[in-house]
Parts: structure tokens; C-alpha cells; sequence
């Protein structure tokens, strides 16, 4: 029983870290370098949108989907009993 | 009253640098006496009950060292849109530590990196191997902070970069020492908090003077102030290509490199035994999680800004500069001329400043560094901003070489004397044998600080490549895959360690020909900052593949690691 309960909180927990690395990947490597190019040509204020990814907007993803992670395994811990 | 305002204002650049490095040492050393270390635990961490705040701002000065005060912004300035591999790697890897290893590493609650590796692959070679890594990765990267805090004294204070370095080591050593982990860290929130103001203030001020607006961070993409309404970065843009640089937010950097080097920093930030033994301090697993996203919070509040800070530098130097008669140069110019971090040489004799891209007609050379250091001198700051920038860098020098300190004193204490040669030792023993290998730790840190071997421009690199080629591996395969033996783990990490060593040696050193090697015989067009990651999935797979054919872990081992999956039950670090 114990072990099934483990069995079950590891696989939740992996599909929220498989989630949040893809975001994770696509706002720095994504927008921000392989389709920089491609965002660069559209701008809002001074800041050419691929440019802006790389230099400020996955800085801030990364920030938010720690505490997103943070949220989401509290929740999950005491789902699973583990919060004590 | 009005006398002391007078004076105030008045008092010169050199006063109050005396005046604010003396008071926040004078803070440091008063912050170390209160927090002694009475045992190991205390020792290595900081007796296992720091709050995720202050572990978050402690991690934070921890990580943001002399590179990323002094040099980061400077590097970006001349870099443009390519210094984006910096800002990106050097925080995207806090993702990683927060979702993929802080948690269990806490769990699994030992006093070290080497611990973890040496438990888990039950293996005293393992341990040996974990051990030689730790100490290759942190010796390189001390080095540089003591020969920062060197620099940041010769120009401020004007003593010999010597005497800075052993002033540096003196107090680094008062409270490295003394405190060990607990002394580190409460010395590490304060310099959080002095580092983090000396760097806002300039930025906030310089963001006001050209674009109006207080927040670097919407500053720099705002439009100017003077009156022309026009973009800043386009502006910039402007500037640079009229003189033949790149645009400056397109940068120069093939893909595959920027992605290879920006992956390399990321793990490698994962991977480092100073980050990683941060989060042994708290109490619980969900602390651990929370003090990595309140740690990447403060720390972006500093890669945000650089960006910021790199526009406006760059903006204004060139402005300052760029075809302007010499003898019209404001006195930073000559200051900064003096200590050769700013050169001149008129080519062609017409005594105007010639900044161009082309190296054959440009006449002016300008070190990274002065970037941040002279910028509030060059937007005409107040004096005290100016000293402010002083205790900033030294705070961001001092509280990195203390967590690099203690990571190498309790790999030789704990992992190499207590755990190998004498596990019969006491604990008062094994915390006098700590506290020798610290003095010991900080006077070769404080030699290759006064006696920079040649590679020392390589070796922040060299140190992010070995953390990636090495730890990072090690230690998710060891958390996520059960089945991961000694075998693959050792033969992995050397492979790693050995394969980078290689790269960075024949493509950065030219140790292996007559000529360092130019771009065009790099592995796959990456260069050896970036070659971390190919190093790590070398790592990966040479791992993955011994440990098919050989035995798999013993029973013991394999429930340890369904038990590090449960944050449940984390009790204390124990030996």
C-alpha cells in the first residue's frame, strides 16, 4: 500500500516536471535562440521580441514556474500524505 | 547641520570608500563572532535550520559572484544580444536544482556533494571521484574571486592589488573559519543585501537620466529622454553599426553555439558543489524547493537589471567618446587610463577618438570590467554612489569565495579524512581538521589570487564545463534512474571530467599546438565554453551504456533512492 502511494505521488510528480521543463525549454531555447529571427521582427515598445525573451522574458518564466512547482508539490504532498 | 550637508557632499570618492568597505566589514566580522560554529553540523550546515528566506538570499550572494557584479554587464555591453547566453544560463540552471535535485539532495540529507556521490554509487572510489571534482571545480572558480577582490581594491583604494588580495583573505578566513556554514551564510545575507542596493541604485539612477523612467528593466526599452522620441535600442542599433559593430540586439554568435554555451552554464549552475550544498541548510523538503524559487526571485533582480545597465553603458560610452578630441575627455577617462583598463593610441594623429569595429582603424580599447565600475562615474553620479559600487563588488567577491571555501575544506575534512582515511576521528577532531583545511583552502586561493596562472581567463568556463561534464549526470541518474550503478556513474563522470579537460586545454590553451587552433576546427562549430554540454551527454551515455552490462545496485541502495523520491520523514543531515 505505502508503495503503491509512492509509486503513484513519483509518477504525478514527474508529469509536472516533464511539463514545466517544456516550458522551461521553449521560452529559452525556443523564443528566446532558434526563433529569435523570427520574433525579432515583431517589436512592442523599444524591445525587439526575440531579443526581449532572451535578455528578460525566460529570466522571468524561470522565476514563476519555480513557484508554480513549489504550489503544485505542497498540494500534491498533502494529497499524498507526505506533508508532515 | 548645513556645515555636515556641505561636508557630506563635498567629501571625495576615496573617503567614502574607506568610510562604507569599512563598515560593512566591521558588519561581516560582527555577523561571524555571533554566529560561531560549536559543531560539524553547525560547521557544514549551519546546524540544518536556516529559514528559505534567508537560505534564498544567502544562495543568492553565494551564487552572484565577482563575474557577475563586475564583469557580466560589460561582457553583455560589448556582446549585445550573444550576452544573452549569460543571463539565460546563469539562471535557467535554478529551474533545474528547484525541480530536479534540491528536493532529493535534501532529502537524502548528508553534509555534501561528494557524500551524495559516494552513498548512493556505494563506492569510496566514487567518493574520490566526487571529491577531485569538487575540488577542481571550486579551486578554479576561488582564484578568480580573490584576485576580484585584489582589483576592486587597487582601483578604489589604491593599495597594491597584492595587499587587497591579503586584505580579502584576512577577512574571509575571520569568518569562513570561525563560522564555517552558519558563519557563511548570515555573512552571505547581508552581503545579499549590500551587493543587491550597490548595483540597483546606479541602474535606477542612469535609467532616470536617459529614459525618464525608474525601472532599468522598462527603461532600457523605453525611448529617450532627450526629446528626439526615439528607442534607445534603436538608437543603440544605430550607433553600432555606424561604426561596423553588429547590430547590437542581434549579436554574432552562430546557433548552435549560443544554445550549446547557454545549456553548458545551466547545468553547470546545477551542477556546482557551492549551489547545491546551500540547500542542505533548511529544515524540510519543501523548504529546500521554496528557498531555490525565492533564491532565482533575488537573483534575477540582478540579471534583469544587467541588461539594463549594459544598454545605457554603451549608449553613453560611445556618445562619450566616439570622435571626440582627446584632450576633451572627461578625468574617469584619465583615471581609468592610468590602471590600463582603458587605452588610447592615435593612429592617424588627428587627436580625436576613432571607436570603430575595424581593428585596423580603431584607437580606443576598453576593458569589460569598466563597464559597471566606471559607470557612475561617466553618468556623473554622486561620490557616494561611486563608493557604493566598491563595497558592492567586494560583498559579491568575498561571500562567493566563502561558500567555494567551505565546499573544499569539508571535502577534505569530511568526504577525504572522516569518511577514507580515519572514520574513527572525533567529532571535535573532524572540526579542527575543517577549520585547518580552511586556512589551508584560503591561503592557496589567496596565492593564485596574487599569482594568476595564465588560464585564468578560462576557468569560469573550465569550472561550469566540469560541474556539467561531472556532478550533473551523476546525480539525476542517481535520483531518477534506480538502476544506475557504480560502474556507469564512475565511468561517466571521468569521461566527462577528461573530455572537457581535453577540449579546453587543446581549443582555449593551445597546450596540445604550436597555435591555438582556430574556430573553424571546433567540435560541431562549439566553442570550448560550450562544450559542457557535449561533454555531459558524453557523460550520459557512456553512464547509460557501462551500466547495461554490468550488475545492478545492491537492494539497500536501490531503496534509499525510492526512499530520497518522498519528501516525508527528511530528518536532519546526519553523517
Amino acid at each position: 500500500m505505502a508503495k503503491n502511494n509512492a509509486k503513484a505521488y513519483w509518477k504525478e510528480n514527474i508529469r509536472y516536471v516533464l511539463i514545466l521543463l517544456s516550458i522551461w525549454f521553449v521560452v529559452s531555447y525556443g523564443l528566446g535562440i532558434i526563433l529569435k529571427d523570427t520574433l525579432n521582427t515583431i517589436k512592442i515598445g523599444g524591445f525587439k521580441l526575440g531579443f526581449w525573451f532572451a535578455q528578460q522574458g525566460a529570466i522571468y518564466v524561470f522565476v514563476v514556474l519555480i513557484f508554480v512547482y513549489v504550489r503544485l508539490m505542497n498540494k500534491l504532498d498533502k494529497k499524498y500524505g507526505y506533508d508532515k | 547641520m548645513i556645515n555636515s550637508l556641505a561636508l557630506f557632499a563635498a567629501m571625495d570618492v576615496q573617503t567614502w570608500t574607506y568610510i562604507l568597505v569599512g563598515i560593512t566589514f566591521a558588519l561581516y566580522i560582527g555577523i561571524a563572532i555571533w554566529s560561531r560554529a560549536g559543531s560539524t553540523k553547525e560547521f557544514y550546515v549551519a546546524g540544518g535550520g536556516v529559514s528559505p528566506l534567508a537560505n534564498g538570499m544567502a544562495t543568492a550572494a553565494d551564487w552572484m559572484s565577482a563575474a557577475s557584479f563586475i564583469s557580466m554587464a560589460g561582457i553583455i555591453s560589448f556582446a549585445g544580444y550573444d550576452g544573452a547566453v549569460y543571463l539565460m544560463g546563469w539562471t535557467g540552471g535554478y529551474v533545474l536544482l528547484a525541480l530536479l535535485l534540491a528536493p532529493y539532495l535534501r532529502k537524502f540529507g548528508k553534509f555534501t556533494v561528494p557524500d551524495f556521490i559516494g552513498d548512493r554509487y556505494y563506492s569510496n572510489t566514487a567518493r574520490l571521484v566526487g571529491v577531485i571534482c569538487a575540488l577542481l571545480v571550486s579551486f578554479t572558480y576561488v582564484a578568480g574571486q580573490m584576485r576580484g577582490v585584489g582589483l576592486v581594491f587597487s582601483r578604489f583604494l589604491e593599495v597594491d592589488i597584492n595587499t587587497g588580495v591579503i586584505i580579502g583573505m584576512i577577512i574571509v578566513l575571520f569568518y569562513a573559519v570561525l563560522g564555517g556554514m552558519k558563519g557563511i551564510t548570515y555573512t552571505q545575507v547581508a552581503q545579499y543585501c549590500v551587493l543587491i542596493f550597490a548595483f540597483m541604485v546606479p541602474a535606477i539612477f542612469i535609467s532616470i537620466q536617459m529614459t525618464g523612467n525608474p525601472i532599468p528593466q522598462l527603461g532600457f526599452g523605453g525611448k529617450l529622454n532627450d526629446g528626439s522620441g526615439m528607442y534607445l535600442l534603436d538608437k543603440l542599433d544605430g550607433l553600432s553599426t555606424d561604426l561596423g559593430f553588429a547590430e547590437y540586439t542581434e549579436g554574432s554568435k552562430s546557433l548552435v553555439d549560443v544554445f550549446a554555451i547557454t545549456l553548458a552554464l545551466m547545468v553547470g549552475t546545477a551542477g556546482l558543489p557551492h549551489v547545491i550544498v546551500r540547500f542542505f541548510t533548511v529544515k524540510r523538503v519543501k523548504d529546500a524547493r521554496k528557498s531555490a524559487g525565492l533564491a532565482l526571485l533575488l537573483i534575477a533582480i540582478l540579471y534583469t537589471t544587467a541588461p539594463a545597465v549594459s544598454v545605457f553603458a554603451r549608449t553613453n560610452l560611445i556618445e562619450t567618446v566616439s570622435n571626440k578630441p582627446y584632450l576633451s575627455m572627461p578625468e574617469w577617462f584619465k583615471k581609468w587610463e592610468t590602471t590600463g583598463l582603458i587605452t588610447f593610441e592615435d593612429k592617424n594623429k588627428d587627436g580625436t577618438i576613432q571607436y570603430f569595429a575595424d581593428k585596423s582603424k580603431n584607437e580606443l580599447v576598453v576593458d569589460n570590467d569598466i563597464m559597471v565600475l566606471a559607470n557612475p562615474e561617466i553618468a556623473q553620479l554622486p561620490n557616494w554612489v561611486i563608493a557604493l559600487v566598491a563595497a558592492g563588488s567586494l560583498a559579491a567577491a568575498l561571500s562567493t569565495a566563502a561558500g567555494l571555501l567551505l565546499v573544499i575544506s569539508s571535502s577534505v575534512s569530511h568526504d577525504l579524512i572522516k569518511k577514507m582515511i580515519n572514520p574513527d576521528i572525533s567529532e571535535k577532531g573532524e572540526l579542527i581538521a575543517a577549520r585547518l583545511s580552511a586556512v589551508i583552502a584560503v591561503c592557496v586561493a589567496g596565492y593564485f589570487g596574487i599569482n594568476p596562472p595564465g588560464f585564468v581567463a578560462a576557468t569560469v568556463a573550465l569550472a561550469f564545463g566540469l560541474a556539467a561534464a561531472s556532478f550533473f549526470p551523476a546525480i539525476i541518474l542517481g535520483i531518477f534512474y534506480k538502476r544506475m550503478n557504480k560502474e556507469g556513474a564512475i565511468a561517466g563522470m571521468v569521461v566527462g571530467i577528461a573530455s572537457m579537460l581535453f577540449y579546453m586545454m587543446k581549443y582555449r590553451l593551445g597546450w596540445f599546438d604550436d597555435t591555438l587552433p582556430d574556430k573553424s576546427n571546433w567540435w560541431f562549430g562549439i566553442s570550448p565554453e560550450g562544450f559542457g554540454t557535449v561533454a555531459m551527454i558524453l557523460n550520459f551515455v557512456v553512464s547509460i551504456v557501462i551500466m547495461k552490462f554490468t550488475p545492478a545496485p545492491p537492494e539497500d541502495v536501490q531503496d534509499i533512492v525510492e526512499n530520497i523520491r518522498i519528501p516525508s520523514g527528511a530528518g536532519e543531515a546526519t553523517h
